[in-house]
């Protein structure tokens, strides 16, 4: 009896996951009168603005990854080596981006960057910086789970008695022992922002949210592929982070979450 | 030179012969272009938003943005918004906790918990646009379910249903809501140690008893947190609302959005004022998160 709770529950669980997922899929293929096709495909991946807006988010999505690695796993592992008392402050940074949705940001980054000395809107410089935000609490974390795990003082210590500089130290000492906790950061962040809609419409930039939007309004069965083909890109960088994560100190599935 | 003049000068120098230099603490630099990027990219837009909902158009200080935020247009949007949130975050905490009780205490084969887990992270990070679209094709007017309904005889855009109403949207946000519940609740469900369960029982407690007086309070603060969390995803969401409704529900972040296309609300300061209100409900739910975290972990280990 209790079995067969936990089961109707499981069921209900599959039919509201699955449901959508597989009307899309019939919904995508339907663009042929009275056969199943792949034309809404084909329609999209040979429209020269889809594969513009796909680029453009990817190298926006590179950029960001660089840029946030820099900028957090230098200063996460100096706090936990030299500034162990800074790890409240550090937690409090990474916790704001969740106080501040995506659209208020944005919002403040616009009034605050479009007019001299500080015009920076129309570089593409802000929008990087403003997924680096978004992205921050994901990849602090991750990294900060990943350096939790391995001892740094001591391996530190034994790479500088042993002659090593601070380059020897990051990349051959700290960085392969993270490696797992890097790779997942950056798949993570690749996700949250090779489709995001907020920041770059807000910004006017012609990424692949913005894109996806417009042609939502003006198409049927295109949208349909689109979210096929976006749901198999999630699907395949939360595999990846899993499988990079098996490994100790790797992000677990339970700390994602993107932007919605 | 008399000695007692020399005996003085001894005694002065004596002590402050090297000069007290302030130490500077150099690790301090290490941590600098963080908090460089920090104050430039989170705390300068953040304080434009916060001064500017205190001045008026000529920059002098005034509290007329924030009376302006209870009238009722505005009023309305606040409450769309956090009815949204509240709905979807009280409906996808019940339903992921029942998923998530069925995979760990209801008996179900240990493979159901990892296949439930690994759909759970998709799913949570499925939002946007595509998922807009995804639940356009389901139950939009000519999605694949409404046209099945339809061919039973069941049209349910005639009986009430409309996907780009509040309903639809509610129903559109728990598709992330629920498995982040499930995400977050597993790990506290598996701290539930058997042992407290046996004990009560060999007390002679039933099952009920143990629920309601051993369970669900070590799970409650849990439960809150995780409710808390699925709140702020939903209250903080545009990307899937403004695909979905096109801007039609009047929710904050929505009209934030229009506002910054072009002046919607006739007041620009008024708009600082409205995303001000969104910071400070989002700040207020992070810090009852992380209160009601620590709380959470003092048995959860």
């Amino acid at each position: 009896m209790k079995r067969f709770w936990s089961w109707l529950w499981i069921a209900l669980g599959a039919v509201y996951f699955f449901l959508p997922l597989y009307a899309t899929l019939r919904f995508s293929l339907m663009m042929k009168k009275g056969e199943l096709s792949l034309l809404a495909y084909e329609k999209v991946l040979t429209d020269p603005a889809f594969v513009k807006a796909f680029v453009f988010s990817a190298e926006m999505a590179v950029f960001t990854i660089l840029v946030s690695l820099l900028l957090v796993v230098p200063t996460a592992y100096w706090v936990h080596l030299r500034l162990p008392q800074l790890k409240p402050v550090m937690e409090f940074i990474t916790m704001l981006p969740f106080v501040i949705p995506a659209i208020v940001l944005v919002f403040g980054l616009i009034r605050a960057y479009s007019k001299p000395p500080l015009l920076l809107t129309p570089s593409p410089a802000l929008l990087v910086m403003a997924y680096c935000v978004l992205a921050m609490p994901y990849m602090y974390r991750s990294v900060d789970v990943g350096l939790r795990a391995i001892d740094v003082r001591t391996l530190t210590e034994a790479a500088q008695s042993l002659g090593a500089g601070w380059p020897t130290i990051l990349f051959k000492v700290i960085f392969p022992n993270l490696r797992s906790a890097l790779l997942g950061g950056t798949f993570l962040t690749f996700a949250i922002v090779i489709g995001e809609l907020t920041i770059a419409a807000s910004l006017a930039w012609p990424a692949l949210g913005p894109y996806m939007a417009v042609l939502g309004q003006n198409r049927a069965y295109e949208p349909a592929a689109l979210a096929i083909m976006s749901f198999v890109l999630t699907w395949g960088s939360i595999l990846l982070i899993e499988l990079v994560g098996r490994g100790r100190g790797g992000l677990r599935s339970d700390q994602l979450a993107g932007t919605h | 030179m008399d000695a007692g003049y020399q005996a003085k000068q001894l005694k002065k120098d004596a002590p402050a012969a090297r000069p007290s230099f302030p130490r500077v603490n150099w690790n301090w630099l290490g941590v600098a272009p963080f908090f460089l990027f920090t104050f430039l990219f989170i705390i300068l837009p953040a304080s434009v938003i916060f001064v500017g909902s205190f001045q008026d158009l000529r920059g002098n200080f005034t509290l007329d943005n924030i009376t302006g935020l209870f009238t009722p247009y505005i009023l309305n949007s606040y409450k769309l918004t956090i009815q949204v949130s509240l709905v979807t975050a009280i409906g996808g905490a019940i339903f992921g906790f029942l998923l998530a009780y069925a995979v760990t205490i209801g008996g179900l084969p240990h493979w159901v918990k990892s296949v439930l887990s690994s759909f759970s992270g998709v799913a949570s990070n499925f939002a946007g646009v595509p998922l807009a679209f995804a639940f356009i094709s389901t139950l939009g007017r000519v999605g694949l379910v409404t046209v099945f309904l339809k061919g039973l005889g069941i049209d349910i855009y005639n009986n009430g249903f409309n996907l780009y109403s509040f309903w639809g949207l509610a129903l559109t946000y728990m598709y992330f809501q629920f498995p982040l519940m499930v995400l977050t609740i597993i790990p506290a469900l598996e701290g539930l140690k058997k042992e407290w369960r046996e004990a009560c029982e060999n007390l002679g407690a039933s099952r009920l008893d143990y629920w309601r007086y051993i369970g669900f309070p070590i799970l409650l603060p849990s439960l809150l947190a995780t409710t808390i969390l699925l709140f702020g995803n939903a209250f903080g969401a545009y990307a899937t609302a403004y695909a979905l409704t096109g801007g039609s529900l009047n929710l904050v972040p929505i009209i934030i959005g229009a506002q910054i296309r072009g002046d919607v609300l006739n007041n620009p300061n008024l708009g600082y004022a409205l995303a001000l209100g969104m910071v400070v409900i989002m700040g207020l739910m992070v810090l009852l998160y992380s209160l009601l975290q620590r709380r959470a972990s003092r048995w959860l280990k």
